[in-house]
C-alpha cells in the first residue's frame, strides 16, 4: 500500500492531531510513515493542513501534492485541493461545515456530517476523529486494529481521560 | 511493531544532542525551529542540565562561546534571520578554534522573509557568513533519522577538529515527523587540554581568544587552521548515491529537495530515462570527487534547490564545468514538486534548455 493523505481545514479543528494519529497508527501497523504540517503563524483560524503518507515502501517526498485521500473540513480547503486528488481517489467531506457538493465525478466521495455528529454525541471537538474513523473504514488496506495503542501514543498522559471519547469518535465515524 | 518512535525533526535534533552528551543549550525562539528549544526547555532541567533562553541571538551564541571555551559540549539553534545575528559569534568561535554545534532550520529570505522552508542560506553556511577566513562543517539531513544521527556526528566532528559543525536543515525537515530510532548512539569523547578550566596552579593557563595583533602570528594561525580544513576535505566527505550506476543525467540535491528528487527519479526511470541522484550529506566539505567522476559518465547535471541557485556554483566548480548544469528551483518558501523535477529531467534527457 502507498496512501497519500491530505487533511485540510482551519487551525483549531484538530487537523494536525488527526494526522498525527493516522501516522502513529501506520507506524504501529508496521508501515513507513511521514507527517508534515503546513500552517500560518496564527494559533487559531487561518488554514491548516497536514500531509500523511502511509506506505509499504520508504517514503520519498513527505509533501502530499496529489492525495489519494482528502479530508476536507471547510469549503476553502475542498475548493483548493479537490482538483489535486488522483483519479480514483477519495474525498471525505465534513458536510455540516461544507454545504456544497464535490464537482469531480472520478473520485469516491463520502459526505459525513461530522461536526453535527460530534455535537450530538457529546464530544463537540472531535469531528476530526469521526472523519478519521471514516477514512480508516474506506481505505481497504487499513483496519481498526491498533487504534487504541495509537491513541495512547498521541494523547499525552495528562489528558489520558480523553482516550475513550477519541476512541468513541473514531468508532462512530467508522460505523457511519 | 518497531522500536521506533514518531518524532519531529526538531525534537530529534534535541534528543540526539542530549544523547551525544550536550548539557548546555542556549537559544532564542524563531519559527520553524522553536521545537528544538521547547524540547530542551522540558528535558534539560530534568537531567540537571542547562536550558537558557537568552535575551537575543547574539547573547546566545556568546554563551555558547563561553561554555565551549570551558571544554563542554554546547549547542544553539535558530532559523535564518537568527543565524545572521549569530554570525559574528560564529566567526569568533572559528577564530578561537572552539567546537560547537549550531543548527539552522532555514526559512525563506532575505530579511525576515517568511516561515516556510528554504535552502537559501547555503552560501552563508558554506562560504562563511561571518567575517574572516574560516569554514564550518555543514551537515544536511534529509530525514528525521538523519536529523538525529548528524547531530551526534556534528558534535563529534566539532570536538575532533575544534570548530563549529552546522546542521543545515530546512523548515520541512524540522517540522515533519518520521519514525526514528535513537537507541544506537555511539559518542566519542575527546580530550580538551586547551579548555579554560582553572589551572590549580599546576599548569600554564589556557586562553580562548581570537585577537592576534601580530600579523605573522595571525597568519600562522590561519595557515594551521586551513591545514586542518584540508584534512577534513580529505576525510569527512559524506554523500549518498542513488541509481547512479548507469545514469546519464545526475541530479544533485540535499535535504527536502533530495526527497522530492528521488520521487521524480523513480518516475523518470519508469519512462526509461537513465537518471540518478548524488545527495551531498556534507555541504562543506562538498563531495567534489564523486561529482567530478560522474562528469566522465553523465551528459548533464541538474541542481535542485529551494533557492535562486547557490549549490549550483559548487557543482560547476566540482565538475570543472565539464558538463552543463541546469537549475531546477523554487524560492521564498516554495518547494519544487516531483512533477517540476521530472520535467527538468525530461528536458535534460532531450538535451534541451541550456
Amino acid at each position: 500500500m502507498n496512501k497519500q493523505i491530505l487533511i485540510a481545514g482551519f487551525g483549531g479543528q484538530g487537523v494536525l492531531f488527526a494526522g498525527k494519529f493516522l501516522a502513529t497508527k501506520g507506524l504501529i501497523d508496521d508501515k513507513n510513515v511521514s507527517w508534515l504540517p503546513s500552517y500560518g503563524p496564527e494559533m487559531r483560524g487561518g488554514t491548516a493542513n497536514c500531509s500523511v503518507i502511509i506506505s509499504d515502501d520508504p517514503v520519498g517526498s513527505p509533501i502530499v501534492s496529489e492525495p489519494d485521500c482528502l479530508i476536507a473540513m471547510n469549503l476553502p480547503s475542498l475548493r483548493r485541493y479537490e482538483s489535486s486528488v488522483v483519479p480514483g481517489g477519495m474525498i471525505i467531506v465534513d458536510s455540516t461545515l461544507i454545504d456544497e457538493k464535490v464537482e469531480r465525478n472520478d473520485v469516491s466521495v463520502f459526505y459525513v456530517p461530522a461536526t453535527k455528529m460530534a455535537k450530538d454525541e457529546g464530544f463537540a471537538t472531535l469531528a476530526n476523529m469521526i472523519l478519521c474513523g471514516k477514512l480508516i473504514k474506506e481505505i481497504s488496506d487499513m483496519s481498526f486494529e491498533h487504534t487504541t495503542e495509537a491513541l495512547q501514543k498521541v494523547i499525552p498522559a495528562r489528558k489520558a481521560n480523553l482516550l475513550d471519547v477519541n476512541l468513541n469518535a473514531l468508532r462512530v465515524g467508522y460505523d457511519y | 511493531m518497531t522500536d521506533k518512535v514518531l518524532m519531529k525533526g526538531n525534537e530529534a535534533i534535541a534528543e540526539a544532542a542530549i544523547l551525544a552528551g550536550c548539557r548546555f543549550y542556549f537559544g532564542y525562539p524563531i519559527t520553524p525551529q522553536t521545537e528544538v528549544a521547547a524540547y530542551m526547555a522540558k528535558r534539560m532541567p530534568k537531567i540537571g542540565s542547562v536550558f537558557l533562553q537568552a535575551e537575543s541571538e547574539v547573547a546566545a551564541i556568546n554563551m555558547v562561546y563561553g561554555v565551549s571555551a570551558a571544554g563542554k559540549r554546547v549547542m544553539t539553534s535558530s532559523s535564518s534571520p537568527g543565524i545572521s545575528l549569530k554570525s559574528e559569534g560564529l566567526s569568533y568561535l572559528a577564530g578561537s578554534d572552539l567546537p560547537a554545534l549550531v543548527v539552522n532550520v532555514q526559512r525563506g529570505g532575505p530579511g525576515l522573509g517568511g516561515i516556510q522552508p528554504s535552502q537559501s542560506d547555503y552560501f552563508q553556511a558554506t562560504k562563511g557568513g561571518g567575517h574572516g577566513d574560516y569554514k564550518m562543517i555543514v551537515l544536511a539531513p534529509a530525514s528525521v533519522q538523519e536529523m538525529a544521527s548528524l547531530t551526534v556526528k556534528g558534535f563529534d566532528l566539532a570536538d575532533k577538529y575544534r570548530m563549529t559543525s552546522m546542521i543545515l536543515a530546512d523548515g520541512t525537515m524540522g517540522q515533519m515527523m518520521e519514525p526514528v530510532s535513537l537507541e544506537k548512539v555511539e559518542v566519542t569523547s575527546y580530550e580538551k587540554p586547551w579548555a579554560v578550566t582553572g589551572t590549580k596552579c599546576e599548569r600554564k593557563h589556557n586562553i580562548a581568544n581570537s585577537l592576534f595583533l601580530v600579523p605573522e602570528e595571525l597568519e600562522r594561525m590561519n595557515f594551521a587552521r586551513f591545514e586542518r580544513y584540508k584534512a577534513i576535505e580529505e576525510n569527512e566527505v559524506m554523500y549518498e548515491s542513488f541509481m547512479m550506476d548507469d545514469a546519464e543525467i545526475c541530479v544533485v540535491a540535499y535535504g527536502i529537495a533530495a526527497r522530492v528528487s528521488k520521487n521524480a527519479i523513480v518516475e523518470a526511470r519508469k519512462k526509461g530515462i537513465k537518471v540518478g541522484l548524488v545527495r551531498p550529506i556534507t555541504l562543506w566539505p562538498f563531495p567534489k570527487k564523486v561529482l567530478l567522476d560522474a562528469a566522465e559518465k553523465v551528459k548533464s547535471f541538474i541542481s535542485v534547490e529551494l533557492s535562486m541557485g547557490q549549490m549550483i556554483e559548487d557543482i560547476e566548480l566540482a565538475i570543472k564545468c565539464k558538463r552543463p548544469v541546469t537549475l531546477c528551483n523554487r524560492a521564498g518558501g516554495m518547494i519544487p514538486s516531483p512533477k517540476q523535477v521530472l520535467e527538468a529531467i525530461e528536458n535534460a534527457d532531450k538535451g534541451g534548455k541550456e
